[in-house]
């Protein structure tokens, strides 16, 4: 494809006709902070975070909205941008109750990073925040409407990204706010619960009820795995703290979700916790299970199945693997069957 | 699947059959729904109207079973009125004659017939595919679950490739998988006739390089099939099983007869993670690792091989399974080297199976391979019978003929039960039940019913009833919906009580030996 060449900060850049400034930044290493920006979306221009400098335009331009054109003069650092930025910090702060102690998104949230890294405070304009009560009567997600910048991407997240069309805007101008149908809770609307809008909340508005006094971010690391549902194969993080997975996200830019998670992937990861699991070997003994050790069991399984072999052949054996474990337990487990037990019963539940 | 996830948000065309993609695979769902965003257009053929109805150009409701009448006659237009890809059908295929005799017989008006969809709907249906080519046709278990389900497939891919859609990016013939690693599970050989591989048992060749690499003789006879070695039990052809993480005894169609079998074992060993309705007719149960106490690979549906990480310790004395079968063989005589999942991957699994001698640990850090790998270079594999050059050579067209299904509505059932998983559950709920929220936003199974039926029988939105084929009863909460048309019971499998397993008809295809859960008979009554 054709390629254009602006100028960056000084530097001659090229791109391809399409992209916008925010892209061009970004691919050429230029950081540009943004909080309504959701990537492979419509660009909405709400939060003016990503405000930049273009010789010639009569104001600031949104670099998410602006498309790149050739021999353009792009400055992304000067002191009015960094000026306009600090208040659009500064009003988003007033608009809400931006309390960051007790915030499940402290440490994670753009607005916190971006007030830190822009030295702005709150108490230049007086509080416009809103009162709303905290949403938890679902059992997954917990909505704060104070802590919401309406910058837009959860909007997105539902209708573009993942389209399930259960949130908008609604109500107009300081009453604006993010609805479901007849702003009902989410627990009595369309939403299917995957997640996708906690997951691209920039601030603590939207968070997750089941990590909830967990573990902070700087607390947990983060191990990539693959979901353990269906057969998509969703590419996720795992955020442990000691022993225990305290929450789910969705690996971005991975193929084949790029950042998308449904429901049980996103929020049903904890069964492994469960008092319920099995934690020892069990041998039944007049009806009834009683626990026994590893070398016990091992035995009397092995020597079960030598008996039987022995006294009626191989093919009296039978084995059905797991289409739920890794490949290399159900590899191990027919070549048990075929290299040792001596046959080919080995079947899952693919047919069934 | 012949193709990628990735392609779907790229397509301008879907044939979507027997898939409720929203609540079975939502997020491969999301991209189709993309796509559609992006003007792609979307033929939805589905008995219910499913969420992705609301996406489609076109929807096909037509009656349980009727697949074959619809797909033939389809083709039946795409012949008669000239429209199907003449050149690639010559190049790339053989058979062509033999599928036009047979969907000859299928005009329009004897698929509506069958089918109960408008011959002037498949009509346009037909123009529309070849108007707009290549198209992704995905298919679910909407097809596999039949006892007609490996012609279902058949027939899937005739249309595909009588549209000349295979082997292009956007196009092929995509079944989505069910369960996390069951495209695994057959890539690894947990089959009764392939080792990993899909190397054949019967292959004296194939059965000679296996001996070498395990040392020992191997049996080059074909092993049972599930529903075989249940039976098995029965008749005592089977004395020992061996279970491991599968929840059968509510799995299986027919649950009253799956007990059965298993009471009858002389000797039943079950790996799990939890005590489940099947490790109750063990005598011994092993305590195994669950997802994310262990590491190893899934493979998805687009055959990528993805790693799957430790990342807290197992309960107790829980073990990995593959180590406990590695115990086993040790106190049977044989000593096996492999001491990891890594190790079994790179050592022996993709060393023995073609298709995976590409793909080593270290190369799958990040995004995972799609096989076929061939080796250590190559970058994988997005879709397969590039240009369509087949695989096996030309692409086999094989004409099949519609059967019903074994088991149909009469006077005294005069309802068909169809079956399938819902949105906030997985299977028995061994995993999703016990994960917290999930069962809040669904709590109990229910049977999903017509507006119509509804009137009709007296029964009225959350109301009690019994719902009972010649296999069994269960009594669950009616949800009177428009998704159900007049004539279908709906259902799932994830609550033991009410589970639609106690009424499913245990009868397969003669080649797969998958059950009719997809149809069968049954009668409903309000309490």
């Amino acid at each position: 494809m054709a390629t254009a060449k602006l100028r960056l900060n000084g530097n001659e850049v090229e791109f391809t006709p399409g992209d916008t400034i925010l892209q061009v930044a970004w691919r050429n290493g230029v950081k540009v902070p943004t909080l309504c920006y959701l990537k492979d979306c419509t660009p909405t221009g709400a939060c003016r975070m990503c405000l930049v400098e273009v010789t010639g335009a009569r104001t600031l331009v949104a670099s998410c909205a602006m498309p790149a054109a050739q021999g353009m003069e792009v400055f992304t650092d000067t002191e009015k941008v960094h000026r306009a930025r600090r208040l659009a910090i500064e009003l988003l702060l007033s608009s809400g109750e931006h309390n960051c102690l007790l915030c499940e998104a402290n440490g994670e949230c753009k607005l916190q990073e971006y007030a830190y890294e822009y030295g702005v405070s709150a108490g230049r304009f007086e509080g416009t925040a809103k009162h709303y009560p905290i949403e938890d009567s679902n059992p997954l997600i917990i909505r704060d409407f104070s802590k919401c910048i309406l910058c837009g991407r959860c909007v997105q997240a539902c209708n573009e990204v993942q389209v399930n069309r259960a949130i908008g805007f609604g109500y107009r101008g300081a009453e604006a706010k993010i609805i479901t149908t007849g702003d009902r809770p989410y627990d009595q609307s369309d939403c299917v619960f995957c997640g996708q809008c906690v997951q691209v909340c920039p601030t603590g508005a939207l968070t997750e009820k089941k990590a909830k006094g967990l573990g902070r971010p700087w607390e947990t690391k983060k191990i990539r795995t693959t979901c353990p549902y269906c057969g998509v194969g969703c590419q996720m993080w795992l955020h442990v703290k000691g022993n225990r997975i305290i929450k789910v996200t969705a690996v971005e830019e991975a193929q084949p979700n790029r950042g998308r998670l449904c429901v049980k992937g996103r929020f049903g990861y904890d069964f492994i916790h469960s008092p319920e699991r099995l934690t020892t070997p069990l041998i039944k003994e007049n009806g009834e299970f009683r626990e026994a050790s590893w070398d016990e069991a091992l035995d009397l399984v092995a020597n079960r199945f030598m008996e039987i072999k022995e006294k009626h052949g191989p093919d009296s054996i039978a084995g059905v693997s797991c289409a739920r474990s890794t490949n290399e337990d159900s590899y191990q487990m027919q070549k048990l069957f075929r290299a040792v037990i001596g046959t080919n019963n080995i079947d899952h539940c693919a047919r069934t | 699947m012949t193709n990628s996830f990735a392609d779907f948000d790229k397509a301008k065309m879907f044939f979507v059959i027997g898939s409720n993609m929203t609540e079975a695979h939502p997020v491969a769902a999301s991209f189709v729904k993309n796509a559609v965003n992006n003007g792609a257009k979307l033929v939805l053929v589905d008995p219910r109207r499913t969420a992705l109805a609301d996406f489609a150009v076109n929807h096909m409701r037509l009656r349980v079973g009727s697949d074959i009448a619809l797909l033939n006659a389809l083709m039946h237009v795409l012949i008669k009125e000239d429209l199907y890809a003449k050149e690639y059908v010559q190049t790339c295929t053989v058979g062509f004659e033999e599928l036009k005799a047979a969907v000859e017989s299928y005009p329009p008006e004897r698929a509506e017939e069958i089918s109960g969809v408008p011959a002037e709907q498949i009509r346009e249906v037909a123009r529309l595919l070849a108007a707009n080519r290549p198209a992704m046709l995905i298919y679910t278990l909407g097809i596999t679950e039949h006892t007609c389900g490996v012609n279902n497939v058949l027939s899937c891919a005739n249309l595909q490739m009588l549209l000349g859609n295979v082997g292009f990016e956007c196009g092929g013939v995509n079944p989505l998988r069910g369960q996390n690693n069951v495209q695994g599970a057959c890539d690894m050989g947990a089959l009764p006739n392939v080792y990993p591989g899909y190397q054949k048992v019967t292959d004296p060749a194939v059965k000679a390089k296996f001996e070498k690499a395990w040392g020992t003789e191997l049996d080059d006879k074909l092993g049972m099939m599930m529903p075989a070695m249940f039976d098995g039990l029965i008749d005592g052809k089977v004395k020992g099983m061996y279970i491991f993480g599968e929840n059968v005894a509510n799995t299986e169609p027919d649950i009253r007869h799956v007990e059965h079998c298993l009471e009858s074992a002389e000797f039943v060993v079950a790996n799990d993670i939890f005590p489940t309705e099947t490790t109750r007719f063990a005598d011994v149960i092993f305590p195994a690792t669950a997802w994310s106490e262990d590491d190893g690979t899934f493979t998805n549906s687009e055959r990528r091989v993805n790693r799957v990480r430790k990342a807290v310790n197992p309960p107790g004395q829980a073990k990995p399974n593959w180590w406990v079968f590695k115990e086993i063989a040790t106190r049977m005589g044989h000593d096996w080297e492999s001491n990891s999942g890594q190790e079994i991957w790179d050592n022996e699994i993709s060393v023995l199976a073609p298709q995976m001698a590409g793909i080593k640990f270290e190369r799958i850090e990040h995004d995972g391979l799609q096989w076929p790998v061939p080796d250590l270079n190559h970058l994988g594999t997005p879709f397969l019978h590039k240009d369509g050059c087949f695989t096996c050579g030309l692409g086999n067209f094989k004409a099949v003929e519609w059967t019903p299904p074994a088991e149909v509505a009469d006077d005294e059932y005069p309802l068909v039960l169809s079956t399938g998983r819902r949105l906030y559950h997985y299977h028995t709920r061994t995993q999703t039940g016990r994960s917290g929220g999930l069962n809040d936003l669904l709590s109990e199974e229910t049977a999903d019913i017509s507006l119509d039926d509804a009137a009709r029988l007296g029964i009225s939105q959350g109301q009690k009833v019994a719902v009972s084929s010649r296999r069994g009863r269960v009594e669950v909460t009616a949800k009177v919906t428009p998704q159900v048309p007049p004539g279908m019971v709906w259902m799932a499998f994830h609550f033991r009580e009410g589970c639609a397993n106690w009424l499913t008809n245990p009868v397969y295809d003669p080649v797969s030996q998958t059950a009719e859960y997809k149809a069968c008979a049954v009668k409903i009554e309000p309490l």
